[in-house]
């Protein structure tokens, strides 16, 4: 399974399987018991932290003609930064060719910039599987509750992954985090006692 | 029980007449007015100490009726408005059935930021300045010498975190199923709640400080003074049991929000820390992030061989 199913997607299909057994006049069929589950946490990501102005990117890839692997001319802040696996990776790894506005996994399939925790799945399961349970990374919301996730991208910049600190933006007015290549400052030291004396 | 050597022993202890016990006989008119001469001594004293004879005859939290419980917290509000102007809600909910919390800290992620410690505060109410009042210590340590207090830092300062070599962990109230601070305290002021909260009735603590060398983490902190608190500053949303501004010469120490967790909200804590190493939830929901960890990770607990059983676990999740 990619991705969890949203609640409403849930019930169709309880509600479905309901209607299926009822037509089947089969009695008993225990639909109290499945009412009676817990609903399914809600996997909803913040925005995807987009530098302004560089979406949708068909803005500008209109004409595509070369597909070969070359060191780009253009996207200077993402070429100078690039640290994740460049010796064996670039862009077209990840971005797909025919429809830049999408991901696109190793099976070929496509999946919105909203999503793009799929793509990182493929290589990184095991921080994938973490994340997914709520291990990896962070959520808010409520401990018994509906909460959001944050993306991969939120914390790791994609083109530099590894971690550094984060800041806080907000896209389409809504709040979200976005990664930084510097390190975050320490809030002040607490006083010693001896500070503390009248 | 054995007399002592060396003392007469009268025979029939308990059988001796009345009359022998008691002493002369009183008048029952003179004792009355002892009685009442006693009372009115002892609320002159209470009044030049600044206690309400209300407040004096009160029963202990747990055992106030939910009228009386009304009252106190009526009268809390009404004291945080001469006190800071604020119009404030005090609340006192209680733990929800089937639940008891548990915290996870990554200590493979932590960097040493002290956002939570400044989220605390804010939420929390404690005193800012002498006496500054931190609830969450973040120790910074060697690499090379793992968990260990002999190297440890509580007053690092850097330009950015994490430094090279250095792993921090962050220290707060552990939440012991077996806590020596309540074993300890004289007057029942501390207890701990059914959702596994250690907490404090600042009402009933006389500020004996025995809690404080009973705990073998540090986690309690004294108002040596009144608490110097803006009121700008004053988170209005309060729990009785723990972020309602505290008088001086109280015990008092980190809640797990209970003003935030007991309404299904995250701790500030949680909220707030960048790197997402704190983790909350119930331990009695196998789907909890805490039952994810415990599952999955490697869990440490501090100080374990002192047998506190603590509700708060560090992990590595690398």
């Amino acid at each position: 399974m990619h991705r969890a199913p949203a609640p409403g997607f849930a019930l169709a299909i309880a509600a479905g399987l309901l209607a299926a057994i009822a037509a089947r006049a089969a009695p008993a069929a225990k639909p109290a018991a499945a009412q009676e589950r817990k609903p399914e946490v809600l996997v909803q990501a913040r925005p995807p932290p987009f530098s302004e102005g560089i979406f949708p990117c068909m803005q500008c890839h209109k004409d595509q003609h070369d597909r070969t692997r070359r060191e780009l001319q253009f996207h200077d802040e993402q070429q100078s930064i690039f640290d994740h696996d460049a010796e064996h990776r670039w862009c077209l790894d990840c971005h797909d060719f025919e429809n830049r506005d999408m991901l696109r996994l190793a099976s070929g399939e496509l999946v919105p910039f909203t999503e793009s925790y799929r793509l990182c799945g493929q290589c990184h399961g095991d921080k994938y599987r973490d994340w997914r349970v709520g291990v990896h990374g962070k959520r808010v919301g409520l401990w018994n509750g509906a909460k959001t996730y944050l993306l991969c991208v939120s914390c790791h910049n994609p083109h530099s992954p590894a971690f550094k600190g984060v800041k806080e933006i907000v896209v389409d007015g809504r709040k979200t985090v976005a990664p930084t290549l510097e390190r975050i400052r320490p809030e002040p030291r607490p006083k010693r006692p001896e500070e503390m004396r009248p | 029980m054995t007399a002592p050597r060396g003392l007469p022993v009268l025979p029939g202890g308990a059988d001796l007449a009345p009359d022998l016990r008691a002493g002369p006989p009183v008048d029952p008119a003179r004792r009355a007015f002892m009685r009442t001469a006693a009372a009115g001594a002892a609320l002159s004293a209470l009044a030049s100490c600044g206690v309400s004879m209300d407040d004096f005859l009160r029963k202990h939290f747990k055992e106030l009726s939910k009228d009386e419980l009304a009252k106190v917290l009526a009268k809390i509000e009404k004291r945080n408005k001469e006190r800071f102007g604020v119009d404030t809600k005090v609340t006192a909910e209680g733990p929800r059935p089937g639940v008891e919390f548990g915290y996870g800290l990554d200590i493979s992620r932590c960097i040493g930021c002290r956002r939570c410690v400044y989220a605390c505060v804010k939420e929390n109410n404690p005193s800012r300045e002498a006496p500054q009042i931190h609830w969450i210590r973040v120790l910074e340590m060697d690499k090379d010498e793992g968990v260990d207090i002999a190297h440890a830092e509580l007053y690092y300062e850097a330009d950015a975190v994490p430094r090279p070599g250095k792993f921090y962990f962050p220290v707060q109230c552990q939440q012991c199923r077996n806590p020596p601070c309540v074993k300890v305290c004289p007057t029942q002021a501390t207890w701990k709640e059914p959702d596994g909260i250690v907490v404090v009735d600042y009402d009933w603590c006389i500020g004996c400080r025995c809690c404080m060398s009973g705990c073998p983490y540090g986690a309690r902190h004294f108002n040596w003074a009144t608490p110097t608190l803006p009121a700008a500053e004053l988170n209005p949303v309060q729990h009785y049991l723990g972020n309602r501004p505290r008088p001086k010469g109280v015990v008092e120490k980190c809640t797990f929000c209970i003003q935030r967790t007991r309404k299904g909200r995250y701790p500030a804590c949680v909220e707030v820390c960048p790197v997402g190493a704190r983790k909350f939830g119930n331990l009695l929901d196998p789907e909890s992030e805490i039952r994810q960890v415990m599952d999955r990770k490697r869990v440490l607990i501090f100080k374990e061989e002192l047998a506190t059983h603590p509700q708060f676990y560090y992990f590595y999740a690398t």
